[in-house]
């Protein structure tokens, strides 16, 4: 463990460089500010950029309670002691009511970790942290690319996403990684309920965890049964229908058998990727994803403060008042915040305006 | 953008050999309830797991339950931990802990005890106050 002492009030450069030396509370520190968002985010973002872009980015997605936290554990735990340096960011849902969250994630790894503790020197290698939703997924759009990128800046490889496969967010998250693992379980349903989740055209690797359990092979079938009709119907899952068939891994997380076997064929997917000239695209899609959503919310808090502003009232006022309609409201509204067309001779390189 | 008014980040923990964990569970409800994310660790943690989570989740306060009598030693251990660590974060107990006991506690850097009594209000004030306290 990193002994550099670190200020309460330390600056983001500070925390930067004490986190690149190995200190893991000023990491810590700075997942919060990137979780907060906002300016100090942007400057870790900034700061982090040119240290990234070396990571195996792979996302586990699944149903709740198909184990895709103890499966991170045993995969965690099998990569530290490979010598691998694995970060994890487990995403678990914020109450829509009070805006609080149990964060489990930890206490299913934390049943498969315990080696991680025991063998401080594999603990040092690896870093989990938990981040809740909180309720806006815009934020989680933003705040997990930039954690992740703080990751692979600070040497972490590979960084694992965990998130429920529910939301789009949750599920653009994934399907934005290199590798994206979908975890399915005996007992959850056919096919026909996994084809609705929506989940299974994102995958690149699928689980099926509890394969001790009845029921398990049943799985396998239906999973390969419906990777043989999107191969039929020209609807290949993956990256423009070049060959690529999700090979399915079968895996016990919680006896602890298989967890070898589903990081081999999440190594195996990216060679794959290398070979078929697709880990530029994907690297292309996810920045594509993140530039896109950063626009968004930037967007709409202007939005937000256009329709606080004195013309964004009174254009509501004569909404209801009659003398406009909400189309032509929005019209003038969306004029005055950004000029009534986008210039077509932009240029990218230039300092942005305000 | 968001707001500076963050939710507080707790982490629960039964440290040591004690499988009493109805209490912890309905505290973490609690808090959770109360606006705060709840890093829940479950059981049978040691002092070194307890400051490793803290540490990677940028702890605001940690949360002890304690039903087994070992708090006389766990309790100043855990806080002796995080000083090791360098980690200024407050720690709670809560649990069957005997009146005389408590004041010993507090001598030791605990920050708060809570008993059986205690409400849902005082639970998450206690929390809050204990974080306000070491900022």
């Amino acid at each position: 463990m990193a002994t550099t002492k670190l200020s309460r009030n330390a600056s983001i450069d500070e925390l930067y460089t004490a986190a690149r030396g190995g200190n893991r509370r000023a990491l810590g520190r700075l997942l919060t500010l990137v979780e907060r968002g906002g300016r100090d985010a942007e400057t870790i973002g900034e700061l982090a950029n040119p240290d990234a872009g070396a990571a195996h980015i792979v996302g586990i997605t699944g149903a709740p309670g198909a184990g895709k936290s103890t499966l991170t554990g045993r995969l965690v735990v099998h990569l530290a002691g490979a010598g691998r340096r694995p970060a994890v960011l487990a995403v678990d849902p914020s109450s829509p009511l009070t805006g609080g969250a149990i964060l489990g994630d930890r206490i299913r790894m934390s049943d498969t970790t315990e080696d991680l503790t025991v063998a401080p020197e594999v603990g040092d290698r690896t870093f989990i942290r938990s981040m809740a939703t909180r309720g806006h997924s815009g934020g989680l759009a933003l705040a997990v690319p930039l954690a992740v990128r703080l990751f692979d800046a600070m040497g972490y490889d590979p960084v694992i996403i965990e998130t429920v496969g529910v939301g789009q967010v949750e599920v653009d998250v994934v399907a934005a990684a290199d590798t994206a693992v979908v975890v399915m379980t005996p007992g959850m349903g056919d096919a026909v309920q996994a084809n609705k989740a929506g989940l299974l055209e994102v995958a690149d690797v699928f689980v099926v965890n509890k394969a001790d359990r009845p029921g398990a092979n049943d799985v396998r079938r239906d999973l390969d049964l419906m990777l043989d009709l999107s191969h039929l119907t020209g609807q290949d899952t993956t990256d423009g229908g070049d060959g690529y068939r999700p090979p399915i891994v079968m895996c016990s997380a919680l006896e602890g058998t298989g967890e070898a076997d589903v990081w081999a064929a999440v190594e195996a997917h990216l060679i794959s990727l290398d070979e078929r000239g697709q880990r530029l695209r994907r690297r292309h899609h996810r920045i594509r994803t993140e530039v896109r959503a950063r626009m968004s919310q930037a967007l709409a808090n202007r939005i937000d403060e256009a329709m606080d502003s004195d013309v964004g009232r009174e254009l509501v006022a004569h909404v209801t008042d009659g003398a406009l309609s909400p189309t032509g409201a929005s019209a003038k509204l969306l004029d005055a915040l950004l000029g009534p067309q986008l210039e077509p001779g932009l240029d990218p390189r230039s300092e942005p305006r305000s | 953008m968001a707001g500076t008014d963050l939710p507080l980040r707790v982490v629960l923990a039964k440290l040591g050999l004690d499988g009493h964990d109805r209490g912890i569970k309905v505290v973490a409800r609690i808090l959770r309830d109360a606006g705060m994310e709840v890093i829940y660790l479950g059981l049978r943690q040691t002092t070194d797991s307890i400051v490793a989570a803290a540490e990677q989740e940028d702890a605001d306060a940690i949360g002890l339950s304690m039903h087994n009598a070992g708090h006389m030693t766990l309790g100043p251990n855990m806080v002796k931990a995080l000083r090791d660590a360098e980690l200024e974060i407050p720690v709670i107990i809560g649990g069957i802990v005997p009146d005389d006991d408590v004041q010993p506690l507090l001598d030791a850097g605990i920050a708060a005890v809570l008993g059986p009594g205690a409400s849902a209000e005082e639970v998450a004030q206690t929390v809050r106050d204990a974080v306000s306290a070491a900022v």
